[in-house]
């Protein structure tokens, strides 16, 4: 088995008093998709923010390849190659598509990703590059977000919730482009609702209940049995 | 011919007052800090200004070469050690230690220059003019007009068309997400400030050569930039070139009227396009 290149060791996070998270432990292989589920504040998403530093955290508790980030500020875990794809969406409003685009690419990490690269995995978004991106649809703009994330040419990427208000069709579309994505080495750990999208992508799963890890395993060996008790801890 | 007289110095009258402004813009556009120190910052550049001038016997308009730099980093360095500590979700303490810094300022330069009024002398540009008609217009409000002009259609494009503008608005529109591109906002928010601070420092020499000031004259001057911004619509660059135009025209032509209502007619312009246009004319359309 490779060495892991992201390592969450104990992890707690905190909203003020509120602990969002506690003693989280994971690790992340190069080149796996890992899935992490749970029902709403479980803590998924807080747990892609600590990572990408959006939350800040004590430095030990998060390492990637062996170097302590947890307690660095997001443009900082960004220069080393981790891109989130925030919940929401959360795109630049008075940017335009392309310039949405361009602007994941700040960080000028080499790679493979390009504008070119994006528009061909969603073509869509070059008909519409010089439009607001407040003027593309929920699908196009989940498309816009995922571009903006690849084109930082991470190794990791962080995905969270990229299904959620999206009809089933778009969800579809987004999904068949995810391999096309994750092939070359990039790594990812996305968080999902829907759990068989969830499996039917990742190699593990992790599920989160109240802040704490209530399951882990191989995503083609969980039974539902087990994943409805670490969902609902019945 | 007298009024249209009064109409057109108050047009280059409100040149000076936009880059008043622009600099109080572009830093509640990125970053949404209202700066209250804004007014002494650009007396602050005026003194700047004469320091440089009688040490180094330049005239104040090359000064500008070394007090406009000069001001650049005075703002970047005042945003990162001071005022990026400051900022978060509520903009009162921002707010509140912008107008500590106001009162330290005017009585830092009370200490170094005294109350004395002092002004710059620019030699004979100050009284050059040109004949249009039967109108004389100064040379040196021209400058300044045309300056105003040049900064705000430089700031527009480096807005839409720049890396740094990009940055800009990405930082304005969603502080946490920009940093995820990987841009530090302390860096952004210092360069905002630098920048503001710049154009501040045009501000200030072109004021100190137009009239005299003292380390009190400040506060007016953040009267005329907040209503030349408000008149023109929050965030809308060339909406604050007009809010100074017609700011100036208001005082000219109320300076028409009656000599004392210079001040009185542009607040109560000010007052008249609140109460129709809350907003101001141009307010930024965005999502």
């Amino acid at each position: 088995m490779p060495d892991p290149v992201l390592t969450i060791d104990k992890l707690n996070a905190h909203y003020g008093d509120f602990q969002a998270l506690y003693d989280v432990s994971m690790t992340v292989e190069p080149g796996e998709v890992v899935a992490v589920i749970g029902a709403n504040g479980a803590g998924k998403t807080t747990l892609l923010r600590s990572i990408s530093g959006l939350l800040s955290n004590s430095a030990n508790e998060i390492r990637w390849r062996g170097t302590p980030i947890g307690a660095l500020r997001a443009d900082q875990v960004a220069q080393q190659g981790i891109a989130l794809v925030p919940e929401g969406r959360l795109l630049f409003p008075s940017l335009s598509v392309e310039e949405n685009l361009i602007i994941g690419g700040q960080a000028k990490r080499k790679g493979p990703w390009t504008l070119e690269r994006v528009y061909a995995l969603f073509p869509v978004l070059k008909e519409r590059r010089n439009q607001a991106s407040t003027s593309l649809s929920g699908g196009q703009q989940q498309m816009v977000a995922i571009g903006r994330a690849l084109m930082s040419n991470p190794d990791l990427v962080l995905m969270d919730e990229i299904s959620l208000g999206l009809a089933p069709v778009i969800i579809r579309q987004i999904y068949e482009a995810l391999p096309g994505i994750v092939g070359e080495g990039l790594t990812a750990v996305i968080v999902e609702q829907d759990i068989s999208k969830a499996l039917s992508v990742s190699s593990r799963v992790y599920c989160l209940q109240e802040g704490r890890v209530s399951l882990t395993g191989q995503s083609n060996t969980v039974s539902r049995d087990e994943i409805s008790r670490a969902y609902f801890g019945i | 011919m007298d009024w249209a007289n009064a109409v057109i110095q108050g047009v280059l009258l409100g040149g000076l007052y936009a880059l008043f402004a622009a600099g109080l813009s572009l830093i509640f556009g990125v970053m949404r800090l209202v700066n209250i120190a804004h007014g002494d910052l650009i007396v602050l550049s005026a003194y700047l200004a004469l320091t440089v001038t009688t040490a180094l016997g330049l005239s104040p308009l090359l000064a500008l070469i070394i007090v406009v730099p000069g001001m650049g980093l005075i703002g970047y360095t005042l945003q990162r050690a001071i005022l990026n500590r400051t900022m978060g979700e509520d903009l009162l303490p921002p707010l509140l230690v912008t107008f500590g810094l106001s009162v330290i300022i005017q009585n830092a330069l009370l200490m170094g220059y005294t109350a004395d009024p002092q002004n710059l002398q620019a030699g004979a540009i100050e009284v050059a003019s040109v004949e249009i008609g039967a109108i004389a217009l100064g040379v040196m409000p021209l400058i300044v007009f045309g300056t105003a002009v040049v900064v705000i259609a430089g700031l527009q494009w480096m807005f839409y068309h720049t890396a740094l503008g990009r940055a800009f608005r990405a930082t304005s529109d969603r502080q946490d997400i920009a940093q995820l591109m990987g841009l530090n906002r302390a860096h952004i928010f210092g360069l905002a400030m630098g920048l503001s601070l710049a154009v501040t420092a045009l501000a200030g020499v072109f004021l100190g050569i137009r009239t005299s000031f003292d380390p009190a004259a400040g506060s007016a001057r953040l009267i005329f930039g907040f209503e030349a911004v408000i008149i023109g619509g929050l965030g809308n660059l060339w909406g604050t070139l007009a809010g100074g135009v017609i700011l100036g025209v208001a005082q000219t032509v109320g300076a028409k009227i009656n000599p004392g209502y210079q001040i009185l007619a542009g607040h109560i312009v000010f007052l008249l396009i609140l109460a129709v246009r809350p907003r101001g004319l141009f307010p930024r359309i965005d999502g």
